[in-house]
């Protein structure tokens, strides 16, 4: 494995920059290590080398030319997360409904990522329509979680997860709407951030729940996580949801965190996220995490969120009754795979002919699932009472943010489980996003750092870290603080412990 | 008592327009009702006097100004139609054989 590979984003950025590399040789370090392990791995659905290279070149160019880098991340190579799109290069949502569509323009992530000189690597893997907390969901088969490559790498976005974990990028993007981004950074060992809704547009990310998406940044660091942030995030009036309201001074928090020091920091720790369901090895990180903060000079006190044990049954309501909706837009007669189209078949026919063949079976239960919970009769029942726990789920995090100034828990309850193993069982699957949905459901900001490894089964664990909306720097000052408290007592960081992949079993 | 039958889902699959082989219908029936009964818990706490969120982030409308803008040509809009005719979608009959 090349050494670039091994280095974070603000490390190549800088050597990029005072020309002791180029972005040419570190883009073709990762293409050489996606070719060397993504066989054993499959986080990418598209690999652009031509593309990845051309943007290389022109970053190069700049600094050949003394022209002031494009952002602090010019030349550093990323993958992006297939949900996004991305003009005349695949964009699939891990579908066979879009298969073959190459889309017409770029999502405005897409487009700040290119404005900002970021080499997009090519497009990773994921459940279908985002829709999965495995990756198993994919239509072009399951991601293997670099960890153990017989167990998952978290979905939904499990291929941008992986990607970072086998050193395929140093950065990734991905889209969290039930925790699809921390989820998958704690059980491979990286960081994940869930912006503060509207916080990043969604304009060009393919809806799956529009109340809840929210598209963010992955890293092996948090610093590297931040400044992702500050090159993805900011208004955008494509998108009415987007908050008009400056980015908050998230890479300044970061770089403040590292400096070691949070006196005065009130940490709450969610007294409902423990007990049954949760892996011994899990609580016992998380105990170790929160009595680092401790050391670092945080004041942690317990704090109760009841509605939080109502949050995963409210999402299962809300998020399949939006994607109901947002997914009839596949009517096959626009864009997208059509089958049926026989001279015979009428327009319905050939609509619900593709949509069956289209869409994988957990994007057709929740499709049902949510036409079931809006329809008339149940709405009031099911629906509306999800969106009361939505209300009773913002108030809980009011009054916790009134004590503290961050929310812990452990990220999800267990760590990778085994491929194959959850897939018959919905609701088995539907447990590994128990701790991350309440943020999604009150659109506050979240995130999981590395906690260390699991004492039972050597698996990576995940610290959550939630703030209130818009105060995102929170999360990167109390998450780079302690990141660096635990690699000082671990003797390095989590994630250069990953098995090498070279000689796969 | 199931919260919902195996006729009730085909009757859903046919509202969402998908086409579910029988095969389907016996194991989504199972499974919704496994999710119904569990999600179900959200009435528990759901009071009368509890107003409900659609939205994390309240907002109003948001305008802009009513100029043209560009946007994609016609040839980018037709580009992933799976059939296209005279620089319009091509779409199976929409008529009944009477």
């Amino acid at each position: 494995m090349s050494d670039l590979t091994k280095l974070n984003a603000a490390e190549l950025a800088s050597k990029i920059q005072s020309r002791e590399v180029s972005s040419v040789e570190v883009t073709q370090a990762h293409l050489d290590r996606i070719a060397e392990v993504d066989e054993y791995v499959h986080a990418f659905l598209h690999v652009d080398t031509e593309g990845a290279l051309a943007s290389a070149r022109a970053v190069d160019a700049d600094v050949a030319e003394g022209r002031a880098p494009k952002s602090a991340l010019a030349g550093v190579p990323l993958a992006l997360k297939d949900v996004l799109t991305t003009q005349g290069i695949p964009t699939t949502v891990g579908s066979k409904t879009l298969e073959n569509w190459l889309p017409p323009y770029d999502a405005t992530v897409t487009r700040k990522l290119r404005e900002a000189g970021v080499v997009i690597l090519g497009k990773t893997n994921m459940d279908e329509f985002a829709m999965g907390s495995s990756t198993e969901n994919s239509a072009f088969g399951p991601t293997h979680n670099p960890w153990d490559l017989a167990r998952v790498p978290g979905g939904s976005g499990g291929g941008s997860s992986a990607s970072l974990a086998a050193f395929e990028a140093p950065l990734a993007i991905g889209t969290d709407t039930g925790g699809s981004i921390r989820q998958p950074g704690a059980v491979t060992g990286t960081v994940g951030v869930k912006p503060t809704y509207g916080g990043v547009s969604r304009y060009g990310l393919v809806a799956f729940s529009s109340s809840l998406d929210q598209a963010g940044p992955c890293a092996r660091t948090v610093t590297d996580a931040a400044m992702l942030h500050e090159v993805i995030a900011g208004h955008d009036p494509l998108d009415s949801t987007s908050i008009n309201a400056p980015v908050p001074p998230v890479v300044a928090a970061a770089l403040e965190g590292a400096r070691g020091d949070l006196k005065g920091v009130r940490v709450g720790v969610v007294k409902e996220f423990a007990g049954d369901g949760y892996q011994d090895g899990v609580l016992r990180s998380f105990e170790a995490a929160v009595e680092q903060l401790r050391a670092l000079g945080a004041e942690v006190v317990e704090v109760s969120c009841p509605a939080f044990t109502y949050a995963l049954p409210a999402y299962y309501l809300i998020a399949p009754s939006e994607c109901s909706s947002n997914l009839a837009r596949f009517d096959a007669m626009r864009y997208g795979l059509r089958v049926g189209d026989d001279g015979e078949h009428s327009a319905e026919e050939v609509m619900s002919l593709t949509r069956e063949k289209g869409f994988g079976a957990e994007v057709k239960r929740r499709i049902m699932l949510g036409t079931y919970a809006l329809s008339s009769g149940y709405y009031d029942a099911y629906y509306g009472s999800a969106q009361k726990v939505r209300t009773l789920i913002s108030r809980d995090f009011d009054s916790a943010f009134e004590k503290v100034d961050v929310l812990v828990s452990p990220t999800t309850p267990t760590t990778a489980f085994k491929i194959g193993e959850r897939v018959d069982d919905p609701m088995a699957m539907y447990l590994a996003d128990l701790c991350t949905i309440p943020s999604n459901l009150a659109g506050n900001a979240a995130m999981s750092v590395p906690s260390g490894l699991s004492d039972e089964d050597g698996l990576p664990v995940g610290l959550q870290i939630m703030a209130p909306a818009l105060a995102d720097d929170r999360l990167y000052r109390v998450g780079a603080a302690y990141e660096v408290a635990r690699n000082d007592a671990a003797g390095g960081s989590l994630v250069h412990r990953v098995p090498s992949l070279e000689a796969p079993k | 008592m199931p919260n919902i039958s195996r006729d009730e889902v085909a009757h859903l699959a046919q509202l969402a327009r998908l086409a579910v082989t029988e095969e389907e219908l016996d194991v989504f029936a199972g499974q919704l009702d496994q999710i119904l009964d569990a999600v179900a818990k959200v009435s528990e706490v759901a009071g009368e006097d509890i107003p409900p969120t659609s939205h994390a982030v309240p907002l109003t409308n948001v305008f802009r100004d009513d100029v043209v803008r560009p946007g994609l040509s016609q040839a980018q809009a037709l580009s992933g139609a799976p059939a296209a005719e005279e620089g319009r979608f091509r779409v199976p009959r929409i008529l009944g054989e009477e």
